[in-house]
């Protein structure tokens, strides 16, 4: 198991340093930058002073460098106008458009995006298994063509707009406020019991419409995975020498089709951090999704650049998790059989 | 029938020659097949895709709603009762006019109240006041407002037109008093086509790796391999963001149409080219491929008789899979501001101008684009379903 770990992590660390160079290469794709952009406006305007110090911004954040050695500064492997201070030296970079450091202006939202996904991957497993289980064992029944109908609908509804309208639903009829992940008067407040409990309140929508396409598509596929298991013979013999439903159940064909289940959450992992940036754009959610768009808009790149990172860590980190969960789950991925 | 005999076989002494019989020989005579069965395994692929499909009842309706909404978009000039950019200065935000049929227990035919506008000084809203007193039907076939055709030439005809004298806003008006159903039906155009031409980009990128992937094996399998893991990892909305936001702003609205198209197909290739990649490897294996082999065929031969007409049918029906993701796609960033800009209508434009709670509130019909999201997501879907049951005719 430890070998196993050992190798997925090796590969997780390579995975992330050719996100990481696509991600600037991304960034850097559309021509000029947000200081060039600003140094013209600023010496139009006549602003000698502040174009000064621009140029020094571009002296001192490298930005003068070709592109590779700029990519090598901001990873932190080559060293910059100021010695070795990139990403791995735990520097993330500096937000011209707010003028200052990248990490405070990204602060709290990280943990609230963190917050928000968690929040999204349990309700999807809540919510998923045992209404697949259900429409898999009474398959066809008014239960089974229920769920599948909400869930054809949360496969074409545009979640941005189901934010939208549940949105303005929830203020109407049970007062919750308008955007955000609490009530305005906690939005400086200290961490207290009133504050937890309009954070979960604020939750609710943003996990349902988040969650509702990523729960569709897991309770199809567990549905599909039980229905293909319940028709093999050993659930057969095992009903037949008479145990118990639900321990014949749970026992061995859910056990079997959790196996795909699992593997999946690397799949849907991608959609709902997706799904959380919009929906989190919609709601205006303190999460990164808000600032991205501001900083693509705004060709602020660190900014952009970190945020995008962050942003693939969190489901490549997802991912590992999955498959490690995969692995003690199933002995055959972890003795490296196939 | 060609049938081999070896009369002059080695007479060998004391042993009785071979003997084959020579009258043609019919396989089918000993058994002979019954008419229905016969037609079965004469059929072709193609047909036998096209019967099994024909079974799964949701997809063929679906495939024929995705025919209609198609069928139409060459001719939305015609389909909508208003052109694209006609303003109704003194109808803004007008809700939408319902069709009656019945006026006072009389049968009229389809027709509409007509309404006006007053603003309400009390509560600071737009009140329309319906009179009831006259109906006014709609009329069919007729000569409407001018429209250029295509850009070519001028036409008047439409299939439906707002009554002599009067409006017909069926989902209502926008804030500059355009007809909303006429935005929708324009809208389709480009939304529509979005998905096919970002499949198509798609589908090419994903049968090139795919392809060399399965075919060379070795390092390009493996180099191509973990390429596609890592896109798939990605999260591709801010993807879909950061390079919508590299497209220049300076472009014109036709390039940034292409612009997107193009991004949506560069990501959304890995599963496909996966696809690709794991049937040409399990084909490679399959008897008939030994087979034709053995037989003497050769390679191009194999490939292009054999294999690609097999997994062809499997990545049609993946590739309609993904159609609908590229749509919603496309209406994501137009919402957001990032994807298409006006004066290109397309759903997610019109989506964009009701991004806000008072448009849910007061305009909730500013909404209605999501209808024909919805429905075209679903056809393709079920239909996509449907084919990818059928694409394998012979389980």
């Amino acid at each position: 198991m430890i070998a196993y770990i050992a190798r997925r992590l090796l590969t997780m660390a390579g995975t992330l340093l050719i996100i990481s160079a696509l991600v600037f290469v991304i960034i850097k794709l559309p021509p000029g930058d947000f200081l060039t952009n600003q140094i013209a406006e600023l010496r139009s305007q006549g602003g000698e002073a502040a174009a000064t110090k621009a140029a020094f911004l571009i002296k001192q954040y490298g930005l003068d460098l070709p592109v590779w050695k700029q990519y090598l500064v901001w990873i932190g492997v080559w060293p910059g106008p100021n010695g070795f201070s990139g990403l791995l030296q735990g520097d993330w970079g500096w937000s011209f458009e707010f003028d200052r450091p990248v990490n405070e202006v990204v602060g709290d939202t990280l943990w609230l995006t963190l917050l928000v996904n968690i929040a999204v991957l349990i309700f999807v497993h809540v919510v998923s298994i045992p209404i697949a289980i259900f429409s898999a064992v009474r398959q066809y029944s008014w239960g089974d063509y229920l769920a599948t109908f909400i869930g054809y609908i949360g496969l074409a509804m545009p979640n941005f707009l189901l934010a939208l309208i549940l949105l303005y639903y929830t203020n109407r009829w049970f007062g919750i406020s308008i955007g955000g992940l609490y009530d305005p008067q906690y939005a400086n407040a200290p961490w207290s019991w009133n504050k937890v409990v309009s954070l979960g309140q604020h939750l609710i929508v943003p996990t349902l419409v988040i969650g509702l396409s990523g729960t569709a598509a897991m309770i199809r596929r567990m549905r599909a995975n039980l229905l293909d298991e319940l028709s093999k013979q050993y659930y057969v013999t095992a009903k037949a020498k008479g145990v118990p439903p639900t321990k014949a159940l749970l026992k061995y064909p859910f056990r079997m089709a959790l196996n795909p289940f699992v593997a999946d959450i690397g799949n849907i992992l991608p959609h709902l951090v997706s799904g959380s940036i919009l929906v989190s754009l919609v709601l205006s959610l303190p999460t990164v999704g808000p600032i991205l768009l501001g900083a693509l808009r705004s060709q602020d790149q660190f900014l952009a650049a970190f945020i995008l990172m962050f942003v693939a860590i969190l489901t490549v980190i997802g991912m590992l998790i999955s498959d490690l969960l995969l692995a003690w789950l199933d002995p055959r991925i972890r003795l490296g059989a196939r | 029938m060609n049938v081999i005999t070896h009369t002059k076989a080695p007479a060998d002494a004391g042993s009785t020659p071979h003997f084959v019989d020579p009258r043609p020989f019919d396989p089918g005579a000993s058994e002979p097949m019954a008419n229905e069965d016969e037609r079965y395994w004469r059929a072709s692929a193609l047909t036998l895709i096209w019967w099994k499909f024909k079974r799964h009842r949701v997809a063929l309706a679906s495939a024929i709603v995705l025919l209609v909404f198609y069928a139409m978009l060459p001719f939305v000039e015609v389909v909508a009762p208003y052109p694209l950019t006609k303003r109704h200065g003194d109808f803004l935000y007008a809700p939408p006019q319902p069709v009656h049929l019945m006026h006072e227990g009389r049968f009229v035919g389809p027709f509409v109240y007509p309404y006006s506008f007053k603003f309400n000084l009390d509560t600071f809203t737009r009140d329309y006041e319906v009179d009831r007193s006259t109906p006014q039907p709609i009329r069919f076939f007729c000569k409407g407002d001018t429209y250029s055709f295509w850009g070519l030439f001028d036409a008047s005809f439409h299939l439906v037109c707002a009554p002599e004298g009067g409006t017909m806003f069926l989902a209502g008006t926008d804030r500059l008093g355009r007809d909303v159903l006429s935005r929708i039906i324009y809208g389709a155009r480009i939304s529509l086509t979005v998905g096919l031409l970002g499949i198509a980009v798609s589908f090419a990128l994903g049968l090139l790796f795919g392809g060399l992937a399965g075919y060379l094996g070795g390092w390009v399998d493996n180099v191509i391999q973990r390429v596609i893991e890592i896109l798939r990892s990605l999260p591709e909305l801010p993807l879909w963001l950061a390079l919508s936001a590299a497209l220049p702003a300076n472009w014109s609205p036709l390039l940034v149409f292409f612009g997107i198209t193009i991004i949506l197909g560069l990501l959304d290739w890995p599963g496909l080219a996966r696809a690709v990649r794991s049937k040409l490897l399990a084909l490679r294996e399959e008897d008939f491929v030994k087979a034709a082999e053995l037989m003497g065929a050769s390679r191009a031969r194999i490939i292009g008789k054999h294999l690609i007409p097999n997994f062809m049918s499997h990545l049609i029906a993946s590739a309609t899979l993904s159609i609908p993701s590229m749509i919603l796609g496309e209406t994501a960033l137009s919402f957001l501001g990032l994807g298409l800009r006006p004066p290109i209508t397309s759903w997610g434009v019109l989506l964009n101008e009701a991004q806000n709670l008072a448009s849910v509130n007061l305009y909730p019909w500013l909404l209605a684009p999501i209808a024909p999201v919805v429905i075209v997501v679903l056809a393709f879907n079920f239909m996509g379903d449907g084919l990818r049951d059928a694409a394998d005719p012979y389980h």
